[in-house]
């Protein structure tokens, strides 16, 4: 079998296995992050709308000139039992104006549970007008059993707005993520 | 050098030889068609008639998903690199492959991915019950404890195919015959070497995909979960970047096949080789960067939808230059019809119905209503089973009378591939019908508008299952019983090095390399 070159054959394998390895790293550590950086460029999934930084506010002069209805939805997740709604259903706003809407949210069951709203914005196109200077989607809500909460959210609806949108529906939808954060917490703790 | 197998378990155990190996294969990978096909049978029979009959909705979703499975990763997969193995030696005339003890491992470790995936049917919760293509957060935050067994699994066999790959690409690459230069590799060499590149390219990312689950279930980590600032079309994106190579990871070794079955039965060369090889290429860097055309439905830019919809229609150019290579191939051939030829024809016939209706459904607009339908079942059935099966019905009919030295019975084999082809297409063809007027997929009870096509699909179920058990027979019974014979050359068109040995093939062939022109 003197014709077989197995130096050869060392050197392919390896190349391959390398490739092998490399593709491995890429899905777990390049594709998300890509696909993150994607999605804020394509202003799809926007990175904004879900940002748990609070929008710094300019100064800026209201628009007296028009009234935008700001509409306001609550979702439970699948299995979610918590009460949660808003306190008005909609508010008339005037752009550049900030405005305080709240939030109800009530633990129904006998343990102690934590939630993490995230929120969701249409028309599509009033995404990048419409900033929160404070959200209880910033952070998470822990409550104790049969305990409630009345959680602020704080808005500004930009000058900038398109002409054409005259409502704007903010909605949240309600994760428990209970028990992701007891499993984030073993893992810290291990 | 010149010694026989070792005798009793340890041969199959402690084999390194590249036939025994390949034998393995395909046993292993029979075994799990014929267990994906009673999965399949299940769910054919719970579908016979409308309202829910046999089995709970629960228990209908593994049945689908494991059916799914066993299908692609069991048995579609490993027979083919059954066939690279007893095959590609002998084809580039090397004496076993570039790597025996890996390829040994390769194949033992499919046992056990497969004992772990059956295991989960009998946990607490049940198998996987989220579709082959398990979509977080179905595969993750409502998935049945079982779904960690299902990702160690996909573990398992990814490993082992990464490492069957490269030993093909070592292979292929190092160890042809001397005077054999790669335009003059038999198209079944050329395929499979395209398709272990592939394979070694996404093989990790779904090992990625699943790594990522893993993380979300038990470790907190939120890559799919909105909840925690993830994204569950992350995970669409991810695993059809996986997912679309994996189709043509299954396709194109029975591309190879049918290059090497028509000649040999046409009595002609075929037809523009260089152009095969070059549409070979082709195909697969396109299937690449057209993973998204799975996902039109999932809210991409509309940008998107067109980049996705026109990239998947060219991938229509380089299989019309095969398909149309293999017509001209029978262009005044002297053609005679054994069973491999027949398979081989009607592989030709419906794998085109396939890509004709993977052509409508690469349309954005109209995949709005084909989506998630039975017509997507039905379309990926003509490409995987009258595609991929079928050639590897042709392939083992081919290639039997060298393996064992014996031959089958052609009426059998004739019988078997006639109640095939009318068994598929009764399960199938109906299956268009009630896709576009709007049955979806995976679901155990249906619109009665719906009924009687599925009883013809149901009935066409059996009749294919049936088959099967025909085939099984005829083969068994050339092994044990078949007409001995000795010629090296079976087929009187076929060509290539494989030929030019015994039949059977001796345990040891190419020792010293064979002189090739």
């Amino acid at each position: 079998m003197g014709q077989i070159d197995k130096k050869g054959d060392k050197y392919i394998v390896a190349k391959l296995f390398v490739g092998a390895v490399g593709m491995f790293a890429f899905a777990l550590f390049v594709m998300p992050p890509f696909y993150n950086l994607l999605c804020s460029w394509l202003d799809v999934n926007s990175p904004r709308l879900n940002a748990k930084q609070p929008y710094i506010a300019e100064e800026v002069k209201v628009d007296k000139s028009r009234l935008v209805k700001v509409q306001f939805v609550t979702i439970n997740n699948a299995g979610m039992p918590w009460e949660f709604q808003p306190e008005v259903v909609s508010v008339d706003v005037h752009p550049g104006e900030a405005t305080r809407a709240v939030f109800y949210a009530r633990n129904t069951t006998d343990r102690k549970m934590t939630a993490q709203a995230v929120p969701s914005i249409v028309p599509e196109r009033a995404v990048e007008f419409f900033h929160k200077t404070e959200c209880f989607c910033f952070t998470q809500q822990a409550l104790e059993a049969g305990k409630d909460i009345e959680m602020p959210v704080v808005f500004i609806v930009d000058q900038a707005l398109p002409a054409a949108v005259h409502t704007i529906t903010l909605s949240y939808t309600l994760f428990d993520v209970t028990a992701t954060m007891q499993t984030a917490e073993v893992a810290k703790t291990n | 050098m010149a010694h026989g197998p070792a005798k009793g378990l340890s041969r199959w155990l402690f084999t390194t030889n590249h036939k025994d190996i390949g034998t393995m294969y395909l046993w292993f990978s029979f075994a799990m068609f014929l267990l994906g096909g009673a999965f399949a049978l299940v769910i054919r029979a719970e579908l016979f008639k409308p309202g829910l009959q046999l089995v709970e909705p629960e228990f209908f979703n593994q049945m689908i998903t494991m059916h799914g499975l066993v299908m692609v990763f069991g048995a579609i997969m490993p027979s083919f690199v059954g066939l690279a193995n007893w095959m590609i030696p002998m084809m580039v005339g090397a004496p076993d492959m570039a790597l025996p003890r890996m390829n040994n491992f390769s194949f033992w470790l499919l046992p056990f991915a497969f004992l772990t995936l059956a295991s989960t049917l009998f946990m607490q919760g049940g198998a996987p019950n989220f579709g082959w293509t398990f979509y977080a957060p179905l595969s993750t935050t409502y998935a049945p404890p079982s779904v960690t067994f299902f990702i160690f699994a996909i573990h398992i066999m990814g490993a082992s195919s990464i490492m069957g790959s490269v030993n093909i690409v070592a292979t292929v690459l190092n160890m042809r015959a001397p005077g054999m230069t790669l335009m003059k590799m038999p198209m079944f060499c050329w395929t499979w070497l395209i398709t272990a590149f592939l394979l070694i390219a996404v093989m990790p990312v779904l090992a990625g995909a699943v790594t990522m689950m893993l993380m979300d279930i038990h470790f907190g980590t939120s890559f799919f979960s909105a909840a925690g600032g993830g994204d569950p079309v992350l995970f669409q994106h991810v695993f059809w970047f996986f997912g679309h190579p994996e189709v043509y990871i299954i396709i194109l070794p029975a591309f190879g096949v049918v290059s090497q079955i028509i000649p040999a039965f046409a009595r002609k060369p075929l037809f523009g080789y260089s152009s095969m090889v070059y549409a070979t290429a082709a195909i697969a860097f396109l299937s690449f960067i057209v993973w998204a055309h799975h996902m039109f439905v999932v809210g991409i830019p509309l940008a998107g939808e067109m980049y996705f919809m026109i990239a998947t229609m060219l991938i229509a150019v380089p299989t019309g230059v095969k398909v149309f290579n293999w017509v001209a191939t029978m262009f005044r051939g002297s053609i005679s019809f054994e069973t491999p030829m027949l398979f081989c024809i009607a592989f030709l016939i419906l794998f085109t119905v396939g890509g004709f209706s993977g052509l409508m459904l690469s349309l954005a607009p109209v995949d709005f209503q084909y989506h998630d339908s039975y017509f997507v079942v039905a379309h990926f059935h003509y490409v995987m089973v009258a595609g991929a099966l079928f050639s590897m019905s042709a392939a083992v009919y081919y290639w039997l009378p060298k393996w064992t030295g014996r031959m089958y019975s052609e009426t059998m084999g004739k019988t078997h591939f006639w109640i095939s082809f009318i068994g598929f297409n009764l399960t199938f063809f109906p299956q268009h019908f009630v896709g576009l007027a709007g049955m979806p997929r995976r679901i155990p009870d249906y619109n009665l508008i719906f009924a009687d096509w599925n009883m013809v699909s149901s009935i066409g179920a059996m009749v294919y299952g049936a088959s099967q058990v025909l085939f099984l027979f005829n083969v068994v019974r050339t092994i044990v019983a078949g007409k001995p014979t000795t010629e090296a050359k079976t087929w009187d068109g076929a060509e290539g090095l494989e030929w030019t040995v015994p039949s059977p093939a001796p345990y040891h062939t190419f020792s010293v390399p064979p002189e090739f022109k």
